[in-house]
Formats: C-alpha cells, sequence, structure tokens
C-alpha cells in the first residue's frame, strides 16, 4: 500500500470515529482527492494544525459557521445560534483529535510526530497558503447539505531513516 | 465521601465536556476544578486540596508533562493521581508519563464510559485512605 492510500485511510478512520464518539453522527464516507498548487478562497471556518518530525505538514478542518455552530452544539450540548468562542474553541478541538488520532496511526510508518496547538480562522473570502509544496489529501464529507473538509500534506522533513525509506520505494506519491 | 477533581486542559470545549461526562458518570463528586494549562493547575492547587487531576499532554505555558513533573516532585502533591486525557497514543509522550507516574490516560476521543472505567479504579482507593 502505498502512503497517500495510507493516509487517506487513516484520516478517513479518524475522522469517522472522532464524529461517532464526540458528536454521535455517523459520517458516509468522504470523497477523496489531491489538491495541487493554491487552493479556492474560502469563507467560513478553518482550523490548522501543525505536525512535525521525520515527517512534516499540515492538517486543516474547515467549513460553514452554520455546520461549525451545529458541531459545537452537538459537543458541548448547549445552544449555538452563531460562531463565538464555543464554536471556535470546538472546532479548535475536533481537528487536534481528528489530526491528532491519524497521526498516531500514521506514526508506525513515519516515526513519531509532534503536533502544535491548533489555529483557528474565521472569516470571508480567504485564502490560505502553506510555506511547504507537497499535494494535499483532501477529504470532503457532506453532512445534512454542508461540506466539512479535512485535509493534510506531508513531506519528509530531512533524511532520516522513516524518509529515507518511503522516498527508496518509490511507492509515495506526496513525496517530494 | 465526596471527591474534589482538577481538569487541565486548554481546550474550554474539552473541559466543559469532561465536567458534563464526571457528572454522568454517579461517581460522588462535590468539585470539578478547571485550568488551562499546568501553570494555572499549580496556582490552583495552592488554594484548594484535589482527589484526583485529569490533564491534556499538550498545553501552551506548562504542558501535562511538565505539570505531572511538578506534581510528583513536589511534597504536598506527589500522591495526587494524574490522570492523562490525550490525543497522544505513540510510545513518547504517554510512555514520558507514566514513567513520571502518571496513573494512567485516556485517549481523545473518548466516551463517557472509558473515563468512568478509568476513574474508578483509580479515586476508590485514593478516596478509602
Amino acid at each position: 500500500m502505498n502512503l497517500q492510500k495510507t493516509i487517506e485511510d487513516c484520516l478517513t478512520q479518524s475522522t469517522q470515529n472522532v464524529f461517532s464518539t464526540m458528536l454521535g453522527v455517523e459520517l458516509s464516507p468522504g470523497e477523496v482527492s489531491v489538491e495541487h498548487g493554491m487552493p479556492e478562497a474560502n469563507d467560513g471556518i478553518v482550523s490548522f494544525i501543525g505536525l512535525a518530525g521525520a515527517w512534516a505538514g499540515t492538517g486543516s478542518l474547515s467549513c460553514s459557521p452554520e455546520l461549525a455552530c451545529r458541531i459545537c452544539s452537538l459537543m458541548l450540548m448547549m445552544d449555538t445560534p452563531s460562531v463565538n468562542a464555543d464554536v471556535l474553541d470546538a472546532v479548535a478541538e475536533l481537528t487536534n483529535m481528528i489530526l491528532g488520532s491519524a497521526k498516531n496511526d500514521l506514526e508506525p510508518q513515519l516515526g513519531p510526530l509532534g503536533l502544535s496547538i491548533p489555529t483557528v480562522v474565521f472569516g470571508r473570502n480567504f485564502k490560505t497558503k502553506s510555506a511547504g509544496s507537497a499535494d494535499w489529501i483532501v477529504l470532503k464529507y457532506t453532512w445534512e447539505g454542508d461540506v466539512l473538509t479535512v485535509k493534510l500534506f506531508l513531506a519528509p522533513s530531512e533524511r532520516s531513516p522513516h524518509a529515507v525509506s518511503h522516498m527508496m520505494g518509490q511507492t509515495c506519491p506526496i513525496d517530494v | 465521601m465526596e471527591s474534589d477533581i482538577l481538569v487541565v486542559d486548554d481546550s474550554a470545549a474539552i473541559r466543559k465536556i469532561l465536567q458534563r461526562v464526571l457528572r454522568q458518570t454517579g461517581m460522588a463528586i462535590r468539585t470539578i476544578h478547571e485550568a488551562g494549562n499546568g501553570q494555572e493547575a499549580l496556582e490552583l492547587l495552592k488554594a484548594h486540596s484535589v482527589h484526583l487531576v485529569l490533564s491534556d499532554i499538550n498545553m501552551p505555558t506548562m504542558d501535562g508533562i511538565q505539570l505531572l513533573a511538578a506534581l510528583k516532585a513536589s511534597p504536598d502533591w506527589h500522591a495526587i493521581p494524574v490522570v492523562m486525557v490525550t490525543t497522544e497514543g505513540g510510545e513518547t509522550k504517554v510512555g514520558e508519563a507514566v514513567k513520571l507516574g502518571a496513573a494512567g490516560y485516556v485517549r481523545k476521543p473518548f466516551t463517557a464510559d472509558q473515563i468512568k472505567e478509568k476513574l474508578a479504579g483509580i479515586l476508590e482507593p485514593v478516596m478509602s485512605l
């Protein structure tokens, strides 16, 4: 199995597990794609978390304000009519759990990875750009008519034994 | 006898969830204190005694590993059981916490039953002292 497929599987499993455990929501399998170059402009909420180790990169979770409010309401069991600090915090924590679980599942292949504290952005018509040049693996979930997007890019950060073994095997489409 | 618990997490969402989950366990709990990082937890412990600490690992200012080390090095607080509640599942940070004397860990995402099961075996001996 190549690394891209492994990342897709880990992200899928962690996203569905976190939604099921923390929100009581069973997500249908998401649509998987690979994103190259400049991402589209965003409206709504984007939460980022960094990963670092022999491999490094960024994970993100994005959704509309309405979906973020629904997530917060289910997670904290409280009425949330508009985006507030609780909503941003709930989305940040969801990002932490989804990417953290995926990180744990990837570590046997990629070696130990550190996880940063998440950062959440809420606004309209903004673009985000990572300094990394690797492709993003994108999972798009549709939940009650709204779209939730989970993304991750990872690239070898140095010629460590873990990174080299994947590069030598030439089975990883996201190697750069 | 009712127990007093300290929840340490930089996420207000997780602190709220743990408050709710702990109340739902049916365990005899008097007070659930909250702190946003290890430093806040140490300040709070100067004013309030607790029977158990539930702590995240990755936090700004002072993380859960540093908090655990400080508690275990303290003559006043070394006996307080500390349970790590964290997304970390690898051998590195969780292993470090166990070596430092963590009473156990629960991985996020967690269910109420997982929290209850973990705490029952830890709190009961403490409360019977």
